[in-house]
This record gives C-alpha cells, sequence and structure tokens, in this order.
C-alpha cells in the first residue's frame, strides 16, 4: 500500500531545481545592468568635465584639441538603421505574404534554406560585397544624377548593405507570425467571397499587425548595433550628414575603429566608453518604448 | 403530400410547432418524399479525394436538397468535414490534395474552368465549428462581407447589419454595442454572429461544420432553432457529431463510414428504419 506520507527526497530535489533555475535566470539578467554600470563607470571622467548635453549636441570631434561632439555618430546611426528599415521593411513584408499566403510548399522549400544562407553569411563578407558592389554603383551610376560629387561611401551604401543583413531576419519572422495565425480566421474570410488579397487586407495584416510591429523593433535593434559590414561602406567621416549621399560615421563603427589606439590622448577612453553607453541606452530606450507603444497597440487591436 | 407540407408552412408559425407537424406528416410519408418535394441543391457525382495521397473520399454521389436541412452524420474521421469543405472549395488550399469527379451546384459543376472560386463561396456560408469572429468590431463584422461585394452606402450597411443580426437573433443583445469588438462577446453569441455575417452576403446554402459542438447547451439550442427558422429560405448541410441533433433538426439524413456513403435517406426513415445493418449499428450507439 502506497503511503501519502511527505517524501523528503523528492521535495527536497523539486525545491533545489526550482531555485538554481531562479539563480540561473537573476544570473543573465545581472549581465545586462553589469555592463550598463561598467560602462557608465568608465566614462565618469569626460562627463565630471563636460555637460552631457553638450557632449551630446556638440557636432566637432577633435580629441587631440579635446573635442568630443557626438551629435555627427548619434545623427550617423540613426539615418543609417532608419534608411535600413525603410528599405527592407516594404520588400519583407511583401515576400513573406507572398511566401505563406500564396507560395506553392515547392517553392517554399526552396526559398526557405535560401533565406536562412543569406542569414548565415557573415557581416564581413556582406561588408566586402558592399565595397565591391554598392558603393561603385552608387558614386558611378546613382549619385551623379543628384549631387555634384560623392565617393559612395555614404549612408545610401550603408543603408542598402544594412537593409540586406536584415532581410533574412525579418521574412523569417513575418512568415513565423503569419503561419501562427488560427487558419480559421482565413477560411471565414474567404467563405464569404473574398478574395486572397482582400483577406490578407482587412484580416491577416490586421489581425497579425501587433507582432508585426514587434518584428520591425527588434529588426531595428539588430540594425544599431551592426558594426563591421556598416564600417566598411559608410565613409566615417565625422560629419553631421545632410544627404544620402554623404558620409557618416555610425557609433558602433566609432567604437570599433578607434579603441585600443591613441589611448594617450586624455579622455579619450572615456569618450569612446561613452559612446558605448550612448548605444546602449539608445536600445534599451528604443526597446522600451516600442514594448510600450506595443502593448497599446495590442490594446487597440485586441479584437 | 406535397400540399400537405405547404400547410403546414402556412398555419405554423412557431418552428418548433411547425417541426412537430411536419414531422408527423412526414412519419406517413415514404420514400423520397423531400427530394422530390425539394428539388436537389448540391448534387456530388462520383467524387473522390485524396489528401496527401490518402483515399479520404470514395466515390461519394449524393444529393443535397433545396431548402431543407441535411444532416451529414458519422463517426470522426469519416470525411464529412472533408465533403462539406469540397462544396465550397476551400479544400483546395490545403496541400498535396486532388479532387476527382463533379460537384453541381444548380446544375453548375463548381470544378468547372470557367467558375470563379469567389462567387461559389458566396453562395454557401460556413459554419465553422470554433466562432471565428474576424479582428474587428462587431458592426464591421457583418459589414465585412457586404463591403467585399461592393456595397459602400453607410445607409444600406446600417440596415443591413440590423437586418442580419435581428435574424441572428443577436440585435437585441448587441444594438448598444456594435462598435466594440467581436471577441468581447460569449462564445454563442460569437457563433451567432458569425452566422449573421455568413447571411449577409446572401448565400442561398449555410454550412455548418459542428456548429454547435463548442457551444454550451443553451447556445446549441438557439443555433439549433435559428436553423430551423431558416430552412424555408436556405438549403442547410450540417455535419453533426450529435445524433440526438439530427434526430431534432434534419429532413434528411447521410451517413457516412470510413469515406463513404452508406444510406441516405428523409430522416424518418433511416431512423426508424434503417436499411443498411452498419447505419442501424452506429444510430444504436454500437460504434460511433
Amino acid at each position: 500500500m502506497n503511503t501519502i506520507r511527505y517524501n523528503k527526497y523528492r521535495q527536497a530535489k523539486e525545491f533545489l531545481i526550482r531555485h538554481i533555475m531562479l539563480l540561473l535566470t537573476l544570473v543573465s539578467l545581472t549581465f545586462a545592468i553589469l555592463i550598463g554600470i561598467s560602462l557608465y563607470y568608465k566614462s565618469v571622467p569626460i562627463l565630471d568635465h563636460q555637460s552631457i548635453w553638450g557632449l551630446l549636441s556638440g557636432s566637432s570631434w577633435r580629441p587631440l584639441k579635446g573635442e568630443f561632439g557626438f551629435f555627427p555618430f548619434i545623427m550617423g546611426t540613426l539615418w543609417v538603421t532608419i534608411l535600413a528599415v525603410i528599405i527592407s521593411l516594404p520588400l519583407c513584408l511583401l515576400a513573406a505574404i507572398y511566401l505563406s499566403e500564396y507560395a506553392h510548399p515547392y517553392i517554399k522549400k526552396i526559398v526557405f534554406p535560401m533565406i536562412d544562407v543569406l542569414a548565415g553569411i557573415p557581416p564581413v563578407v556582406y561588408g566586402v560585397w558592399g565595397i565591391l558592389a554598392v558603393v561603385p554603383f552608387i558614386s558611378e551610376k546613382l549619385a551623379p544624377h543628384f549631387v555634384e560629387f560623392s565617393t559612395g561611401y555614404s549612408i545610401l551604401a550603408g543603408g542598402i548593405v544594412l537593409a540586406i543583413m536584415i532581410i533574412p531576419l525579418m521574412i523569417s519572422v513575418f512568415i513565423e507570425i503569419f503561419d501562427a495565425l488560427p487558419g480559421g480566421l482565413r477560411e471565414a474570410s474567404l467563405s464569404l467571397g473574398a478574395t486572397n488579397w482582400q483577406t490578407i487586407k482587412k484580416v491577416v495584416l490586421r489581425k497579425s499587425f501587433p507582432g508585426l510591429a514587434a518584428a520591425v523593433v527588434l529588426a531595428i535593434s539588430r540594425a544599431f548595433g551592426e558594426t563591421i559590414a556598416v564600417l566598411m561602406v559608410c565613409g566615417n567621416v565625422s560629419e553631421v550628414p545632410k544627404s544620402l549621399f554623404d558620409p557618416a560615421y555610425p557609433l558602433p563603427a566609432l567604437i570599433a575603429n578607434n579603441y585600443g589606439e591613441m589611448m594617450s590622448i586624455p579622455l579619450y577612453d572615456a569618450a569612446l566608453m561613452l559612446s558605448a553607453l550612448l548605444l546602449f541606452v539608445i536600445i534599451l530606450a528604443f526597446n522600451a518604448i516600442s514594448r510600450l507603444v506595443l502593448i497599446r497597440i495590442e490594446r487597440n487591436f485586441a479584437l | 403530400m406535397i400540399q400537405n407540407l405547404l400547410r403546414v408552412e402556412k398555419y405554423f408559425d412557431s418552428p418548433t410547432e411547425k417541426l412537430q407537424v411536419m414531422r408527423e406528416t412526414l412519419n406517413q410519408a415514404s420514400g423520397d418524399l423531400i427530394l422530390k418535394a425539394h428539388k436537389p441543391h448540391i448534387s456530388v457525382r462520383n467524387l473522390n479525394v485524396y489528401l496527401a495521397k490518402k483515399h479520404i473520399l470514395k466515390n461519394v454521389s449524393l444529393d443535397i436538397p433545396d431548402k431543407a436541412i441535411t444532416c451529414i452524420i458519422g463517426p470522426s474521421g469519416c470525411g464529412k468535414t472533408t465533403l462539406l469543405k469540397t462544396f465550397n472549395r476551400l479544400l483546395q488550399n490545403s496541400v498535396d490534395v486532388k479532387i476527382e469527379g463533379d460537384v453541381l451546384v444548380d446544375g453548375e459543376n463548381i470544378h468547372g474552368k470557367e467558375v470563379e472560386v469567389e462567387s461559389i463561396r458566396k453562395k454557401m456560408g460556413l459554419l465553422s465549428q470554433r466562432p471565428c469572429p474576424l479582428p474587428m468590431s462587431i458592426y464591421d463584422n457583418i459589414a465585412y462581407g457586404p463591403r467585399i461585394h461592393g456595397i459602400r452606402r453607410k445607409k444600406t450597411l446600417n440596415l443591413m447589419v440590423e437586418k442580419y443580426l435581428r435574424e441572428a437573433g443577436l440585435w437585441d443583445e448587441v444594438k448598444d454595442r456594435l462598435k466594440s469588438p467581436a471577441t468581447s462577446l460569449s462564445i454563442g453569441q460569437q457563433q451567432r454572429l458569425c452566422l449573421a455575417r455568413g447571411l449577409a452576403v446572401k448565400p442561398e446554402i449555410i454550412l455548418g461544420d459542428e456548429a454547435t459542438s463548442a457551444l454550451d447547451p443553451i447556445s446549441s439550442k438557439k443555433i439549433e432553432e435559428l436553423f430551423v427558422k431558416l430552412r424555408d429560405q436556405y438549403s442547410i448541410v450540417l455535419v453533426t457529431h450529435t445524433l440526438r441533433q439530427a434526430r431534432r433538426i434534419a429532413d434528411y439524413v447521410i451517413f457516412m463510414y470510413l469515406g463513404e456513403v452508406i444510406e441516405a435517406a428523409p430522416a424518418s426513415e433511416i431512423f426508424s428504419n434503417p436499411k443498411e445493418k452498419l447505419t442501424k449499428e452506429y444510430l444504436d450507439g454500437y460504434f460511433s
């Protein structure tokens, strides 16, 4: 006969497993906080010397004279990222709609692995390809129609390369979102005599809008931090860009290019740390804001 | 006999009362009375359906009478839902499907070359097992169909929404909150909303795929009553698992087993005197 007495061994194991998992979760969270704190700690010297607003809005970057203005870098990051999303979003959305709603299973079988391959190419290869293909194309074919002179190393080149890099991520997340919709929804609309396109426009996109918005946020976060490929094609000139054909100098490129060199210049080290902190804060703030927006969207679309 | 039926329709307003008298009349009737009184609306001839190389429907031939309730009964996995989905060609969206044979609606083959899928589907309202409201307000759910088919005038839409919500017996419950999301309704109300939404595109046929199996008894009773009320205007085809439901509302019953039609006959006949041994065993509950 089985007893219902307290099984000490079993309960102890349960307790242990539960708390070890809690501990590990906390550890992984702590790293994010630790990184933030140490970046702040390292950038304190420069913050003591100059006001944070002066640093953020200053547009001259002359480390030898002690002038550290981050405005060009922030603008460079924003321009490149936004351009990349503007280029890739419509493309990805339409491709994902085609693949999940229209494409024959046979086509899917061919295309999905190709998307995975695209996602697996290392960033530096994208960078080289950008230098060999995108940059000459811009400087020789595209730029002469719009501006007097451009080397091709520009925001546009960075935007295009970055867009191509986030396309696989976006397409596969979009497709996942479309596939997660209940199938009855499409059937309901189709059975009323709606065409496929009407169903997509009025039902599928509407229902999946919060998910799509979240996917775009994810892609933007990726794009913000992308360093090496952008660095290779952006030109890296520390001036506020005025047109798409001007070179730019995004924050990650600044850090990657300069860290470890010229450390004898006073405050240089702290300035780079501050730029890392800025990147950290921008991405954090962006995620927080988009989370709030998403919650609102979800409430409005809770239909 | 047909005159008798017409008389019945004239004199009895309450659907349940009418049903009872009708059934009594039918019980005296014999043979294919319903098929004679109601010409076939959907005719299926030698239909074979293969899903992923599996033979789901085997040489199915049957007639669905016009303006009557036809119940398709049979154990799970016998191809009832597949048959229903062939009618409005939703099946062709599935992966790896092969359809052979003819499905005629009003004498026209729905798999013909010049047939537009959208207009076939417009002819048939589908009521699925779980109510599936579209992600929009109650009003927009009903107006969705008419809008798709080109009705833009606000006034017309308002009238239609009210008319069809009334027809589905939902108007009084939702008239004050037409703008709130359709998912805020209870599940039984959602199903009636889906019915109203289907009616709003003016179909001729209503297909119900176990339309009441996810609902509580009261809601499913309401839906059943609606079907009975609507049977004068629409041909209704119901797939059902509940034999009792079929007994209550069916005019014509089709019994399927493992992808084959075993027996098709008027309800009174099949329930009181099934011809096939298999049908009798199923009705007696030997298997389900």
